[in-house]
């Protein structure tokens, strides 16, 4: 080790030095590039939210329920992903279906998304093609548990996400946190 | 007695027995769908081929019997192959739904396909549709898609209820299970047909879509709906609480007993459990004062009827013993009357409509251990009790499960006796009119939650096991009357429904020399001469599962 390494300051202020440089530099591209040049990129920096990485196609994110072609649920209240789901997080109660041909129908599906573990097992076991994770959304947040817990309705009524992979429906708002 | 081989097994089985049984004699299950060891022999469903050596092809096992010097192969190439194409036959227009079939997960169906079937079908006509989820009674739904016409429903409604509702009506793939004109499948036993149905097709309106039955867990258990003391398991929700509405017991399912039920239960005891998860249900002990209700600890309670047995005078109490209570619990019963010499005792309580019975199963005496009642001693005038409550003889009356206004006696008198007394403690399962008046009430576990024994109107000493915690601080009537007994001064030992029925064997000559060992799955009998009749089923008769 040299001398002038032994001294401390010297290294700290060098080091300072090459900081400072590259935070003046971004601060300058990404000044210009706020204020129209485009071209201008700073460092690796994601304009996050508006901004987002590309997601890629085969991403789990916020579940949804298929609905049929009169807006019913395509589920059929069979619990295969109820029993399949090693996190125990989705809660179905069935009901009889008018329609004997399709006889059963979920007077209730919940997902614990606070216990969800996002694994996918419930979209592999559903026989009806009735559960989806292709959703795009992956900002859920809740101030309560009972606030993670999405509800049949609001799992209807989310879309697939878009071609880009951007998500399509807004992110659902748990009832504890409507205005 | 004739001697054959089965798969290289000898075995030698009485004249008569069919190569079914025989085969489930060395332990070989030979697949079947319509036979049933307590209706005829159909031979509907074909799938019990087997190979006998020097026959040409595969023979029905079901109808053949067993004859001298046979070889039957059941697992060769060839019979593999007609299970194969006779499962594929039964699936042509089964509409395979199982995943909103609530038989799915005990589906004999599954089960064989999953070992025999082919998984790749080469059907690809149109189904033939059928009537789905169409009642045919109170108790009972038909998928007539999802019928494999084993006749088994039919049979059972023409040879053992003898009521024949049922039949198979148009032909060819048309044929379906129906009702005749004008009938209603309504008789007592119309919950069995769900049970022989090896398929979907007939599936229970109670426990339509209630858990799925991967979630049930089974306990052997009692029926306790009348004396004969039916064998049944016991299917509790515990791993679903926001199924079946968060009811625990999800349904009762006859058990095989060659001596008591054989494979049935009535209607009445399969649908009878629903006090065990009812609103009525009793969680806390509590009392009474000028009206108001307000919970107590099981300290204080045990404390208050310490306190009454003590502030009255023997002939002031009168005691309802009931004859839903198990052996042990009215053992520790006895004990604490004969530790305070309390002598008005009594245990039945006439009914206000008689009970019906048949030749079946149904007994007219709607309690399960009427007669362990009576072997402990427990039979007394239950009128002259509350006779002498009238008149202020007795002051204090302890009722055990009862509802005494809703009895073949007077309603006014029953009325003006409760009145008339001081104290009047109840310990029951749930709340009822008489509990209504009791100053102090204490929560007693139903049948499910907890151990003991029944003693049956044959004398069958039958034991029952807890499938369930017992619901809020309810405890078994054994232990309720343990720590009275503790409290009174007396010896008692573990806190454990063994422990009293082992005091209780030796305490009762009918019971000597038994243990919960010896009873076992299957009852023992009693050592003194019954007074029923035993009936005399052969006892060779093995359950189908």
């Amino acid at each position: 080790m040299r001398l002038l390494q032994r001294f401390y300051l010297v290294e700290v202020l060098s080091g300072l030095a090459l900081t400072a440089a590259h935070f003046f530099r971004n601060m300058g591209l990404h000044l210009a590039h706020a204020l129209g040049r485009k071209t201008a990129r700073g460092a690796v920096t994601i304009q996050y939210p508006e901004e987002r990485r590309p997601y890629s196609p085969r991403l789990r994110s916020l579940h949804r329920l298929v609905r049929r072609e009169d807006g019913s649920p395509r589920c059929v209240a069979c619990m295969m992903c109820e029993t399949v789901c090693p996190a125990r997080c989705i809660y179905i109660v069935a009901a009889e279906h008018p329609n004997p041909e399709i006889e059963k129908v979920p007077a209730r599906f919940d997902i614990d998304l606070g216990k969800c573990v996002f694994c996918g097992y419930c979209v592999e076991a559903c026989p009806e093609d009735a559960i989806r994770m292709d959703t795009g959304i992956l900002e859920f947040s809740s101030y309560s548990r009972d606030g993670m817990i999405y509800t049949k309705e609001m799992l209807l009524a989310l879309e697939p996400a878009g071609r880009d992979g951007r998500p399509t429906s807004p992110v659902p708002i748990p009832a504890d946190r409507r205005p | 007695m004739p001697k054959l081989t089965i798969n290289g097994q000898a075995v030698e089985v009485p004249a008569g027995t069919n190569l079914i049984e025989a085969a489930r004699k060395v332990g070989v299950e030979v697949p079947h769908y319509c036979y049933h060891p307590a209706l005829s022999i159909a031979g509907q469903c074909r799938l019990c081929m087997v190979d006998i050596e020097k026959t040409p092809r595969p023979t029905i096992a079901c109808n053949t019997p067993a004859s001298d010097g046979m070889v039957v192969w059941t697992e060769t190439d060839r019979v593999k192959e007609t299970r194969k194409s006779i499962m594929e036959f039964h699936l042509i227009n089964h509409p395979l739904d199982c995943p909103v079939c609530d038989q799915a997960g005990e589906c004999w169906l599954q089960i064989y396909y999953m070992r025999y079937g082919l998984y790749d079908p080469r059907m690809r006509d149109e189904k033939v549709h059928k009537p789905k989820a169409v009642p045919l009674g109170p108790h009972v739904m038909l998928d007539a898609e999802r019928c494999i016409l084993c006749s088994r429903c039919v049979r059972f409604c023409d040879e053992v209820t003898g009521t024949g509702e049922l039949g198979i009506f148009h032909r060819g793939d048309d044929s379906e299970i129906g009702l005749f004109p004008g009938k209603e499948l309504v008789n007592k036993y119309s919950g069995n047909v769900v049970d022989i149905c090896p398929v979907g097709a007939l599936t229970d309106r109670d426990f339509r879509f209630a858990v799925r039955v991967w979630y049930l867990d089974s306990t052997a258990s009692i029926c306790p709906g009348c004396a004969r003391g039916c064998n049944i398991e016991v299917h509790v929700n515990r791993r679903r609480p926001h199924h079946n509405e968060g009811r625990r017991v999800a349904r009762l399912k006859p058990r095989f007993n060659a001596d008591v039920n054989r494979w049935w239960i009535c209607d009445d005891g399969r649908y009878g459990f629903t006090f065990v998860d009812d609103k009525t249900r009793l969680v806390a002990p509590s009392s009474r004062e000028d009206g108001a209700v307000s919970d107590a600890t099981w300290e204080e309670a045990i404390a208050a009827i310490v306190g009454a047995l003590g502030r009255f005078a023997p002939a002031e109490i009168g005691v309802f013993a009931s004859p839903k209570m198990a052996n042990e619990d009215l053992w520790a019963l006895r004990r604490v009357l004969e530790q305070c010499g309390i002598r008005r005792v009594a245990f039945r309580v006439p009914p206000p409509v008689p009970g019906d019975e048949d030749t079946l199963l149904i007994r007219s005496d709607k309690n399960p251990n009427s007669r362990g009642a009576e072997l402990l001693g427990l039979d007394g005038d239950g009128a002259a009790i509350l006779r002498a409550a009238c008149v202020r003889q007795v002051k204090c009356l302890w009722v055990f499960g009862h509802d005494l206004l809703a009895s073949a006696w007077d309603p006014a008198e029953t009325d003006a006796a409760l009145r008339a007394l001081s104290l009047l403690i109840f310990i029951g399962t749930n709340s009822n009119a008489t509990s209504e008046r009791a100053q102090w009430v204490l929560p007693a576990a139903a049948w499910v939650e907890r151990e003991g024994t029944y003693t049956n109107f044959e004398g069958r000493v039958q034991r029952f096991r807890q499938a369930v915690e017992p619901l809020g601080q309810a405890l078994p009537e054994w232990d309720i009357l343990g720590r009275v007994l503790q409290a009174l001064g007396a010896e008692v030992g573990a806190p454990r429904a063994e422990r009293w029925f082992r005091e209780l064997t030796s305490g009762v000559p009918a019971f000597g020399g038994m243990s919960y060992q010896a009873i076992g799955d299957t009852g023992a009998v009693l050592n003194a001469p019954s007074a029923g009749q035993p009936r005399s089923e052969p006892a060779s008769r093995t359950p189908l599962r």
